[in-house]
């Protein structure tokens, strides 16, 4: 045992409500000690387990392990408790990009590099992808660029099923917990798409006439306090969760799923369904 | 010390809160406020409540509870809002590398606190 490992093992022992198993877990892992470093974060994430922090310590471990999947659904939890993590972006996105989904891994790349503009290593990222992109468009790409500690080949990340075409309707991916999604228009009328009560009722219409006008007031807070361009809005309500992107400048997207699925993964649920509706709102403009 | 500026005093020990600040949600005034220099609280307040209102009736449309947790994200910063009773909202404006999940914590934590 070295002596800052030593060190550390004595502060947790001493101060076992102190964060000091953040220290510990990394050293441990560092130093290829996974086994040790997973009790270390487990036991952590026990007494803490809203700590982003230590959700990001565990996927890096299970990471190292080859535990792909399990290190993605670690970070979708760092990214529920702390959506503008960036270790998570980056290793969500490193994940989709060795499952092929090019498209979600510059996505996530992009909002990293929106948290943190001077990371050269995101730009670098970026840069790469956009260059196979154009160089290889149809190959599954799976290079070791990335945060560079996943040496396994990728597991498919999410299982969510495909989203149904259909040309008259905007379908985003459907799932367990699904209470609707819906594409909204600046007056509140809606454009396509379903929010459904508790009861299983259609409160589509009634919910996008209150949303008239949120994307305003969310341009005008954050112009006003000087937050810069709004991204989204995450609402948490008692069993549920809504969560609030705008796909153009004049639209709303709502998506509503039970709290049961963690805030990042309905956020990525959301970015998903705004790209769909980009893309149905260019065919039917 | 007050519960509200105890409340206020755990949210701004958060890393990236550059201020918090308690609010009436019915006509977005300040109650009590803890910001760094440079923020306009009153314009945080009525921001604010006016967001948490308009969410609240959406949600209310939805046939669901009133939100218990807001948070409006920029690409340069955050802001975080919970609902508590007594028509009070604790509010806070985050920097885009804070730690939203403690912040959260911290708040929600804070918000049962004044009820």
């Amino acid at each position: 045992m070295t002596d800052d490992i030593r060190t550390l093992t004595a502060r947790v022992a001493e101060e076992p409500s102190s964060l000091a198993f953040l220290e510990l877990g990394e050293a441990l892992r560092r130093r290829g000690q996974l086994e040790a470093a997973y009790k270390v974060a487990r036991g952590g994430l026990t007494r803490y387990p809203a700590l982003a922090d230590a959700h990001d310590l565990v996927a890096r471990i299970l990471g190292d392990q080859g535990d792909l999947a399990g290190a993605f659904d670690a970070w979708v939890e760092a990214l529920r408790f702390d959506p503008m993590r960036i270790g998570a972006l980056k290793g969500i996105a490193f994940l989709y990009f060795r499952a092929g989904d090019v498209p979600a891994a510059l996505e996530h790349l992009q909002r990293a590099a929106e948290v943190d503009p001077d990371d050269e290593s995101i730009i670098q990222a970026i840069g790469r992808i956009r260059q196979t992109m154009v160089e290889e468009p149809q190959v599954n790409v799976g290079t070791s660029q990335g945060n560079g500690y996943l040496a396994h080949p990728p597991a498919v990340p999410d299982s969510a099923p495909p989203a149904e075409a259909d040309e008259g309707t905007f379908r985003p991916e459907s799932d367990n917990g699904d209470h609707g999604s819906m594409l909204v228009d600046g007056n509140g009328l809606r454009l396509s798409g379903t929010v459904r009560s508790p009861a299983q009722e259609d409160v589509g219409d009634r919910v996008a006439a209150e949303l008239a006008g949120v994307s305003k007031e969310a341009t005008r807070t954050s112009r006003l306090l000087g937050l810069g361009t709004w991204q989204a809005i995450a609402v948490e309500a008692p069993d549920w969760n809504l969560f609030l992107v705008a796909p153009t400048p004049d639209t709303l997207l709502l998506t509503v799923r039970e709290s049961s699925l963690p805030m990042a993964r309905l956020a990525l649920v959301a970015d998903r369904a705004a790209r769909q509706a980009r893309e149905w709102l260019e065919q039917h403009a | 010390m007050t519960a509200a500026d105890e409340a206020l005093e755990r949210v701004t020990q958060v890393p990236g809160v550059r201020g918090s600040l308690l609010i009436s949600a019915d006509d977005g005034l300040v109650v009590a406020e803890r910001l760094m220099e440079g923020i306009d609280g009153r314009a945080v307040a009525a921001l604010a409540a006016s967001l948490v209102q308009r969410l609240g009736r959406a949600t209310g449309g939805a046939g669901l509870q009133a939100p218990k947790f807001v948070h409006l994200r920029g690409n340069a910063g955050s802001v975080l809002a919970a609902p508590g009773g007594d028509d009070l909202v604790l509010v806070a404006v985050v920097d885009p590398d804070a730690n939203v999940g403690r912040a959260r914590i911290e708040m929600l934590d804070a918000v049962g606190r004044l009820a």
